[in-house]
């Protein structure tokens, strides 16, 4: 019974893994320690042997037996009993819904085409890691859509980056790829970190352990923080950046002015490995720091310190966020905050940001399933048309787009869609009420869930349930693989509860129904083995036994080149060195030096709203308590966060007549939604900040309540296809609104 | 030999409630109880720039030192899972030097 991860009896054991989905979480892939009793999951602790987790765990992992046994859980594949949205179910077999859908998939396909079927997404789960795979290579469409407006999240840092600098994300260097980390001699301690539209301790994004942040700034490291709200992390910062949301571009171009104007860029690095600095200095002179300042509602003094501080200290990092992504401005915005990494020579050096290939690991193999569809069909790609830059840049298709096909049904039909890892219509999807008229034009609608939720509710003909991360194989793998300090395995903990199946068992055995040559594989152990023997040198079953595999990692690639796939020093762009003026962005209708364009509804942009609409809002700051929509249904967690609150500040909320912990309305001229008041002068007399991806789970699922989902999603305010030139980067955090009291959720 | 306690180097708490979920699973303790609970001062203003903003998780009668995971050589479900690692279980004679010398926003609880 034992084994190198096993310890115990046959019923009583502990098991040692790594996390990943479901429930929600990034690839962060803690380490665990599962106690099993009597065959149950009965405590949730920390490995203290993980390298980077070292026995610490958040709140979520901490009550996984309370989701995996929780008496809402979907346990049965179930097909539609009563009309859409009534969420009246059937139990059914697995064979019974891999035959409806088998049949479906090839009607659709035979009498629609290929393009008739959608597969759609959500964000950081497991599921995303293997939804390039279930739409090319099972499905065989080239729909992987999502709803997220401007695909603003990580792609277009990833993106830019790819453009800019020829390699994978970015990620401040914590010594994560060390065995002995901090004390690693390699290794230096960032002399600061600057985060960037970002709430690390939280959200522990892409598979950064948030915490390492305060590992580090025990050693000694100082924060600067660029934030419109006040946290406990900018309480702590030495520079906070309280900027008005959506100006995120014009500060980096304000900083980029003072280190470029006083020469304190690190010359011997910028000469050497970037070009275009001289165009790049002729634009930042439109950016000085007093007009900057302005812009961003904060002291020109704050401003040209921060930046200064930054540029004379030793080696520093840059954490960047969401925030530079969720902006319409947000390619540019970007572009300008990766040139301050550059500029200070910060780049894959000890204590910088740490950089890898764009895609390594399995990120090769799930791209690579797209020769799955003949290359005809792939670029009838959803919205590749108006946006080229998604034709030639990206692998995706444009979510703004997707809502016009799905509304119109033109100029090709979408009869099918396939559902997982995402809750659009509680959460990602802007004018959430337009897509649920779209989504139900849809004639099969598909959903991988643990949970009933609003989405599932209301569209889908099956629903397929998916296991936890304690009830299946897996690996994770922390940035998707586009620089990943470790691959860990997730070790099945328990019995499966009911008959979930994992995300990639679904693609497996629908793969060898519909598509069998591209599913090769006997077993999810065979195919893992394949995935990462090359860069560990293990099969899966050892990586089993070992739960974390660290990678090496050698600083500063570019000079000894480890960067360029022709093996030469330098940078894998077309000049070889990092583009300080980014050509390639021109071909696509964008300018190639960074910018500023005020967000689509401001107090400059639109002042007759402005008067309508006093406030600036922003949105989506996160919490310990939730992945987005998930969660809602944990009672530890819920008892934590109850509601969702907006942030308003003291004097605001007392011109209003509003105290703390009142219902309040949010609303503009899109819509509007209810949230608690949360008085407190963390935000900006002028700004309020409100929590996503609210929805009520103890409420009525059926039409027209769908659980609640339109009464508390901020994102009722948020503008439909307010995109950059690229089809990139949305406003979800830079808008207009007004809020005013009221007696409750409901009237 | 000193009586133990737990050391919170609240400074550096950051609020992510992991020490009250782990100590009522690891003492099976109903939803409404608590055997720590993180108490919040702040934030509130005390200076143009400065805002005060601590999280004190605060022991209750429930806690009882996790007299059986140590016995077991483990240590409290509140340390062992602290995602800023800022509390410390030990006798209270080592844990009040350790006090001194971190020096500023700490606590010693003898609960
Ligand atoms: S960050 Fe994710 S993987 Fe880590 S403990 Fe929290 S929920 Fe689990
Ligand atoms: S020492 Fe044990 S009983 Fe006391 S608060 Fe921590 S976890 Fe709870
Ligand atoms: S676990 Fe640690 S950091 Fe989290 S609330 Fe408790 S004391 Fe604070």
């Amino acid at each position: 019974m034992t084994t190198k991860y096993k310890v115990g009896t046959e019923k009583d054991y502990s098991v040692r893994t790594c996390a990943w989905s479901a429930p929600g979480c990034h690839p962060t892939g803690c380490g665990l320690i599962m106690h099993v009793k009597d065959g149950k999951l009965v405590e949730v602790e920390g490995d203290p042997d993980h390298p980077v987790s070292q026995g610490r765990v958040c709140v979520r992992c901490l009550s996984l037996p309370e989701v995996i046994y929780h008496p809402d859980r979907i346990l049965y594949p179930m097909k539609r009993a009563g009309k859409k949205g009534e969420n009246k179910w059937e139990r059914i077999t697995w064979d019974e819904a891999y035959d409806i859908i088998v049949e479906k998939v090839r009607y659709y396909q035979e009498n629609y085409g290929l393009t008739s079927i959608a597969m759609m997404g959500g964000t950081g789960r497991e599921a995303t890691f293997y939804f390039p795979a279930l739409s090319y290579a099972v499905l065989q469409t080239p729909n992987n859509v999502g709803v997220l407006s401007g695909l603003s999240c990580y792609g277009p840092r990833c993106a830019v980056t790819e453009y800019v600098l020829g390699a994978g994300y970015p990620e401040i260097d914590y010594a994560a790829y060390f065995p002995d980390r901090y004390d690693n001699p390699e290794f230096q301690l960032p002399e600061y970190i600057m985060i960037w539209g970002k709430s690390p301790l939280e959200s522990n994004a892409d598979g950064f352990f948030g915490h390492a942040i305060i590992d580090m700034m025990k050693r000694g490291t100082k924060i600067i923080a660029v934030d419109p709200r006040v946290t406990w992390l900018t309480s702590r910062a030495e520079y906070h950046l309280q900027i008005r949301p959506g100006t995120d571009a014009a500060l980096a171009l304000g900083m980029l002015n003072v280190i470029i104007n006083e020469d304190l860029y690190d010359h011997e690095f910028v000469e050497k490995w970037t070009f275009g600095l001289d165009k790049l200095a002729e634009r930042v002179q439109e950016y000085p720091p007093k007009k900057v300042a302005d812009i961003c509602w904060i002291k020109e003094e704050t401003l040209v310190n921060a930046a200064r501080a930054f540029a004379k200290a030793g080696n520093s990092s840059i954490q960047w966020g969401v925030a530079l992504d969720m902006n319409w401005n947000g390619i540019q915005a970007i572009q300008a905050v990766l040139y301050l990494m550059v500029l200070t020579g910060n780049i894959d050096v000890p204590g910088g940001n740490t950089l890898a290939e764009p895609s390594s690991f399995m990120g090769k193999w799930r791209y690579e399933t797209h020769h799955q569809i003949p290359e005809e069909i792939y670029e009838q790609r959803i919205g590749n048309e108006e946006f080229p830059f998604f034709n030639y840049g990206l692998m995706a298709c444009s979510p703004d787009n997707t809502l016009d096909f799905f509304e119109k049904q033109q100029p090709y039909p979408v009869k099918m869609v396939w559902s997982n890892s995402q809750n659009p219509i509680a959460n990602a999807a802007c004018v959430p009420k337009r897509w649920h008229e779209a989504f139900k034009k849809i004639e099969f609608w598909v959903s991988q869930e643990i949970f009933m939720t609003p989405t599932v509710s209301a569209y889908a003909d099956i629903v397929l349930p998916v296991a936890t991360f304690a009830e299946h194989e897996g690996v994770v793998i922390p940035h998707f693989g586009r620089n990943s300090a470790f691959v860990g395995a997730i070790n099945q903990c328990i019995e499966r509860v009911g008959e979930c199946k994992s995300d990639l068992e679904i693609c497996f055995e629908l793969g060898k129904r519909l598509n069998p040559k591209a599913w090769p594989w006997e077993t999810v152990s065979e195919f893992f083995t394949e995935q990462i023997k090359e860069k560990t040198g293990l099969t899966y079953p050892e990586l089993k036994d070992k739960v974390v595999q660290q990678q090496k990692y050698v600083y500063r690639k570019y000079e000894k080149g480890m960067l360029r796939s022709d093996g030469e020093p330098g940078f894998e762009t077309l000049t070889g060195l990092i583009e300080l003026k980014a050509t390639i962005f021109e071909s696509w209708g964008e300018d190639p030096l960074p910018y500023f364009k005020e967000p689509p509804f401001s107090p400059y942009s639109t002042p007759d709203l402005y008067a309508e609409y006093p406030l600036v809002l922003t949105t989506g700051g996160r919490k310990f308590t939730s992945f987005h929509s998930e969660h809602r249904q944990i009672p530890s967690l819920r008892q934590i966060t109850p509601w969702p609150t907006v942030e308003i500040h003291p004097d605001t909320a007392s011109e209003l007549g509003i105290m703390d912990g009142d219902w309040v309305c949010i609303e503009n001229h899109l819509g509007k939604c209810r949230m608690k008041a949360l008085v407190q002068p963390t935000v900006h007399p002028k700004v309020v900040h409100a929590l996503h991806g609210w929805w009520y789970p103890e409420q009525d699922g059926a039409e027209p309540n769908l659980f609640g989902t339109f009464k508390s999603n901020i994102n009722m305010l948020m503008p439909h296809k307010k995109v950059g030139n690229l089809g990139l980067g949305a406003n979800y955090k830079s808008n207009l609104c007004k809020v005013y009291k009221v007696s409750g959720l409901d009237d | 030999m000193s009586r133990n306690g737990l050391l919170i180097n609240y400074g550096w708490c950051t609020g992510c409630h992991s020490c009250e979920v782990a100590c009522r699973n690891s003492h099976g303790l109903p939803l409404d109880q608590w055997g720590i609970k993180l108490t919040q001062i702040g934030p509130f203003k005390i200076g143009e720039d400065k805002t005060e903003w601590n999280y004190v998780p605060v022991p209750t009668s429930l806690c009882d030192l996790c007299v059986d995971r140590v016995a077991e050589g483990r240590k409290p479900a509140c340390v062992h899972n602290c995602l800023a690692q800022c509390m410390e279980y030990g006798p209270i004679d080592e844990l009040m030097k350790k006090m001194e010398e971190i020096g500023e926003k700490v606590n010693v609880y003898l609960p």
